[in-house]
């Protein structure tokens, strides 16, 4: 016998989760011509050819097949050399770094790794798109904590504290942000660090725009004293060396959470993809002067961009890492949502309203500088006429 | 020459993209006007920017195609003057683009460009075997640039990206 109504198939939780701000954008987006994107959140360089290249030899030898879960040791010991190097943090290749497929998946690993229904995560906001829903599909409850324009989106540790209660496990923080590219400051991750050990939190880290911080030494919240022990580190090839479609990630964490989390991804992922990883592999031994031309380059765009928008009048703080800025559109008038959609639609300048990332961007909208100089003079020509008519 | 982080900044930039307009590239090294343009024209006076020339792929321009070519030259020094002054009489020719003195097989390399290759054929046979100190020539003729100055031609230059992405 037939039933009478047909039951949802879709969990409740998926169900619940909102669709991302960004894909209705991207829809609108991309059902027109001759659109001036900065709205893409990965480089504009394709990937270094001795990259590309180490790849196609590893396809050329047959090397096809799945790797260690870890991913190769190899790597992971090039990983561990890497970190050491640049943040000066020690992890041990066997047993305390990951490869994962992109810096997503680990992630979500992370989460689901430490996550015990119920359990409170706190995100600082505004914050990359994924970090909320994946802290509800783990089963956790997100808890924003908002960072604002006027403290040039630094994290204030008086208002963390306030959001720690009992089921506070862990705090997500993205420096550079994406999408404020606000880099912390030092003493801003070591109030994060007090508190974490005040509290015995955990400190979900996502590095991967570290490569791409312009001004002064890099700090990773792994190196900040004691914080080693509480931190799950997350980076990836994505942005710095230009790799987003290859899909290659990595966590650093203390030998039990990583194992727990390997013990996830052996399940549900078997292995990073083989290629990538030797890809990754020569990235780390030569990319480092690659990279250093990239950086060079997104600075100056970035000191052109940001200047012009606080010229057309849009005022916007100096981002010191990403290729994000993040200006505020507040003297228009407008919601964030009006300001990108009429900004699409009159002058055909693709931006990502600022509520997309948590309810602290309302008021701003996320540029991508990473486009070619000449889209970028042509983004502010339109913008300037487009303010110009408000 | 000891050149400021400023000055090389701006030799990079106007590097990639001689025309960078004046007050794109003062905002890009973070200069007021006045001072980028001052700068500019430090660096052109010294030379470190010798010219400002544009890269043209001539096989679009109908009738115009041209042809280069790449002639390896084993001379006779000369004492006192070494190899300098058969360089300059060679480099003197309009249609000589550019001299270099090699080691190994060969000392000049001279690249020539030229309508056709019998132009070309003429200048090496009238022009350059007959000077003095040349003892031999061998031509190269180009059939395909394909990267040239660190540029690469007919490159696939659009981008591939999605309008929107995370
Ligand atoms: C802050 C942040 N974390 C992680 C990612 C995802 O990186 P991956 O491509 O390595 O998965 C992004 C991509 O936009 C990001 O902006």
């Amino acid at each position: 016998m037939k039933p009478q109504t047909r039951k949802t198939y879709v969990s409740k939780t998926v169900a619940g989760l909102k669709p991302s701000g960004i894909r209705r954008f991207f829809d609108l987006a991309s059902s027109m011509d001759g659109v001036i994107s900065l709205g893409v959140g990965e480089p504009d360089f394709v990937t270094s050819w001795s990259i590309r290249e180490a790849s196609i030899l590893s396809l050329e030898q047959g090397y096809t097949s799945y790797t260690a879960n870890a991913g190769l040791l190899e790597l992971r010991q090039e990983i561990a050399a890497y970190l050491r190097r640049k943040f000066h943090v020690d992890y041990c290749p066997e047993t305390e770094i990951l490869v994962t497929v992109g810096a997503s998946q680990a992630i979500d690993l992370a989460l689901r790794a430490i996550i015990n229904p119920g359990d409170e995560v706190i995100i600082v906001e505004p914050s990359f798109v994924a970090y909320e829903p994946l802290v509800v599909l783990a089963g956790g409850k997100p808890v924003a904590v908002c960072t604002s324009g006027e403290d040039k989106f630094q994290l204030n540790p008086v208002h963390l504290e306030r959001a720690i209660t009992e089921r506070t496990k862990a705090v997500i923080i993205c420096s550079p942000n994406n999408p404020t590219g606000t880099v912390q400051s030092r003493t801003e991750l070591e109030a994060i660090a007090r508190l974490a050990e005040a509290h015995d939190l955990l400190v979900i880290a996502d590095e991967i725009y570290a490569e791409l911080t312009y001004e002064g030494e890099y700090t990773s919240m792994a190196a900040v004293s004691g914080m080693r022990e509480r931190t799950i580190l997350i980076s990836g090839f994505s942005k710095g060396f230009a790799m987003t479609g290859w899909r290659l990630g990595f966590a650093a964490a203390p030998d039990e959470i990583l194992q727990a989390m390997l013990k996830i991804h052996q399940y549900a992922m078997m292995c990073a993809p083989t290629m990538a990883q030797y890809g990754a592999l020569e990235a780390l031994r030569s990319g480092e002067r690659d990279v250093a031309e990239m950086r060079n380059s997104y600075r100056r765009r970035r000191n052109y961009f940001v200047a012009s928008l606080n010229e057309i009048g849009l005022p916007c703080h100096l981002p010191g890492g990403a290729f994000y800025a993040f200006p505020s559109i507040k003297p228009t008038g407008l919601t964030s949502e009006q300001f990108a959609e009429r900004l699409l639609i009159e002058e055909k300048v693709a931006v990502v309203p600022g509520n997309v990332f948590g309810q602290s961007g309302e008021g701003y909208i996320r540029c991508s500088y990473a486009s070619s100089l000449e889209q970028l003079q042509e983004a502010i020509k339109r913008m300037k006429r487009f303010l110009a008519r408000l | 020459m000891k050149l400021s982080e400023k000055e090389l900044e701006i030799i990079e930039i106007l590097e990639k993209d001689a025309r960078t307009p004046i007050d794109v590239l003062a905002k890009m090294i973070d200069l007021p006007v006045e001072e980028t343009e001052a700068l500019v024209r430090k660096l052109e006076e010294a030379k470190v920017i010798v010219q400002y020339t544009a890269l043209i792929d001539w096989r679009k321009a109908d009738g115009r195609e041209g042809v280069t070519a790449m002639i390896d030259v084993k001379v006779t020094p000369k004492r006192g003057v070494g190899f300098d002054e058969v360089a300059e009489r060679i480099y003197r020719f309009p249609e000589v683009k550019s001299v270099y003195l090699m080691s190994g097989a060969y000392d000049l390399s001279v690249v020539i460009e030229g309508r056709s290759m019998a132009e070309i054929a003429q200048f090496v046979s009238e022009k350059l075997s007959t000077l003095d100190s040349v003892i031999s020539t061998t031509t190269h003729f180009i059939l395909k640039k394909y990267k040239h100055d660190g540029i690469v031609f007919d490159q696939g230059d659009q981008d591939r990206r999605i309008v929107v992405s995370p």
